[in-house]
């Protein structure tokens, strides 16, 4: 949704994630950009020349954290020295809000350093809503979950991914950060309809946009993050928009990384969506 | 399967090593079939198999996991060579897998793992545990926390025998078997240089970081690791100097770190007290010492 609580209230148009290659661009060009998100764990350090870059662009840009590894649906408790980190950075950077992956990743204090996909139980969906609320009690900023590209289906899962989304964020009484991407790799790879997904969010939870682009192979997609967005992405986007409205949209594109302008281009296409939404609200 | 279980198992194939081929191997972490394993907890579809499906991400941990260790540690990767770096890299992985949140932190055990599995690095261990050291120390520099430093004017009126100085956080102090430090700038500039270039071009410098490695004798040095504006140096340093600098990391007095320093040092008493005073003065010029809390505090006699 355009301004909720779970975005802080706040407006953001079209962003792009903060990536080292563009650093210079950035803080020499001082180009237009509405907002950048942050890899909270780039930043979730002592010192050095990535500290001083981010006070050089919080001075300039409004930023927005991203966790990749806070692993709100693994069944250990939260780490603490991460969570400890992490709200120093929350208050170094004035996030309006944070959002990290509804997804598992630890075991045991063992780190896998990705993004594995949740069995859609209920006892799973309880124990991650949980958490949710351990940890943004604990930041105190509001929390946003995302949804994962998955490659894997559990015998387990008692609901679809949808369904689960719902059950955790209403548990936890969180916001949602949107992915239409992963929505699109899940689909393939899971065959289902992507816009059943899109249809089923609670539009008001919805604090922020993802789109991406991703690698086809012959009999799965994986979500790489280093092509432009498909058409069926974005057909995937307007929707999400034609039913959440104005909201956040952050473009990632994490290798292969082209220039600054490139990235920032592809993203501003969702402008074209988010113009039509504004347009339908005025009439 | 509850939860907790349900991700035990996944998480022990998923971090299992790959096979020489970089599939997954077909007996799983249990001693069954691999493919009985995955299809305990995992569906299959109309493409692919319980078993593909989580060779999915058994491939991706092994391909992120080993992507960090090429990034963080292109030194050693140069000692051993790419097939021995890589074969390392699995077994230390396996015996040290990631406990932080952070991919930053995966090489934080690597010398200690190195020193008790010597066999990963053959007839080149000396110079592998130095790279080693010299690489981790880097990545503590880098970004390492800086506290606000003690500059020579603030030193002025607090010298004396008795004064304890902190360290900054960020700086490592190193005694080498092998001058790793030459060897490390020459392998950074050669894969700076190989960036963009083609296949034939790479080969050729990969060629001359072999020998760079092969021509690089034994010689005994002291480093410190540290950083200023931002960028991570490595300076050389006198054995006294090493000596000083890690007495007083310990929390030993001035007075009690010099005394060790020169115990069995060569250089002669007459020009101790001059040089003592010009290492002082470049050493805070640097910005290496400061207080965390309250003044510098004169050790108690």
């Amino acid at each position: 949704m355009p301004a909720n609580r779970f975005n802080g209230f706040t407006e953001y148009g079209i962003g792009i994630g903060l990536r080292a290659p563009h650093y210079n661009h950035i803080l020499t060009r001082k180009p237009v950009c509405d907002w950048f998100e942050i890899i909270s764990e780039n930043f979730m350090i002592d010192g050095g020349r990535p500290l001083r870059i981010l006070e050089e662009i919080l001075e300039q840009y409004k930023v927005v954290q991203h966790g990749v590894s806070m692993y709100f649906g693994s069944a250990e408790k939260p780490n603490r020295e991460h969570l400890r980190r992490l709200k120093e950075l929350v208050r170094r950077t004035k996030t309006p809000w944070l959002s990290d992956h509804l997804c598992w990743g630890s075991v045991d204090g063992r780190y896998t350093h990705d993004l594995l996909p949740m069995p859609y139980t209920f006892e799973a969906a309880k124990l991650t809503a949980q958490k949710v609320r351990e940890v943004r009690d604990y930041l105190e900023v509001p929390v946003a979950v995302e949804n994962v590209s998955s490659y894997a289906e559990f015998h387990v899962s008692e609901m679809t991914e949808w369904e689960f989304l719902n059950e955790v964020v209403e548990r936890a009484d969180c916001g949602i950060l949107l992915d239409v991407n992963n929505i699109y790799v899940s689909s393939q790879n899971h065959s289902f309809n992507p816009f059943d997904y899109v249809n089923s969010v609670p539009a008001e939870r919805v604090a922020q946009i993802h789109i991406a682009g991703h690698s086809k192979y012959r009999r799965y997609i994986l979500d790489t993050h280093d092509h432009p967005v498909i058409d069926p992405v974005w057909k995937l986007y307007e929707r999400a928009i034609q039913r959440v409205g104005h909201t956040a949209t952050l473009l990632e594109w994490d290798d292969s990384i082209p220039s600054f302008d490139e990235v920032h281009d592809e993203a501003l296409k969702a402008n074209k969506f988010l113009s039509s939404t504004l347009l339908a609200t005025a009439v | 399967m509850s939860l907790a279980a349900l991700q035990k198992t996944m998480a022990r194939a998923v971090m299992q090593p790959l096979t020489p081929s970089e599939h997954m191997q077909t007996t799983a972490p249990d001693g069954r079939s691999m493919r009985t394993y995955a299809a305990r907890f995992i569906k299959p579809n109309d493409r692919l198999t319980s078993f593909e499906r989580l060779e999915i991400y058994n491939r991706q941990y092994w391909f992120r996991l080993l992507s960090s260790m090429i990034e963080d540690f292109p030194g050693l990767r140069a000692v051993l060579g790419d097939r021995k770096f890589e074969a390392m890299s699995k077994a230390y992985l396996v015996d040290c897998p990631s406990q932080s949140f952070t991919l930053r932190n995966l090489g934080a055990r690597l010398e200690t793992w190195l020193r008790k599995h010597p066999k990963w690095a053959g007839s080149k261990r000396e110079l592998a545990i130095d790279i080693t050291r010299l690489e981790w120390a880097d990545i503590e520099a880098f970004d390492g926390k800086a506290e606000p430093p003690l500059r020579p004017d603030n030193l002025g009126g607090e010298v004396g025998a008795k004064l304890k100085l902190k360290l900054q956080p960020h700086i490592s102090l190193l005694d080498l078997k092998y001058p790793v430090d030459d060897l490390l700038l020459e392998v950074r500039k050669e894969d700076d240089d190989t960036d963009f270039a083609s296949n034939a071009f790479q080969e050729r410098h990969k060629r001359k970081r072999v020998q760079a490695v092969a021509k690089l004798k034994p010689a005994e040095i002291f480093l410190a690791v540290h950083r200023v504006d931002d960028s991570v140096y490595f300076r050389r340093i006198e054995r006294e100097e090493f000596v000083i600098l890690g007495a007083l990391r310990e929390g030993k007095s001035l007075g009690k770190a010099i005394q060790a320093a020169f115990r069995h040092s060569r250089i002669p008493a007459g020009e101790r007290a001059e040089l003592v005073q010009k290492w002082f003065q470049n050493w805070a010029t640097l910005g290496w010492f400061c207080r965390e809390k309250g003044p510098v505090v004169p050790e108690a006699s």
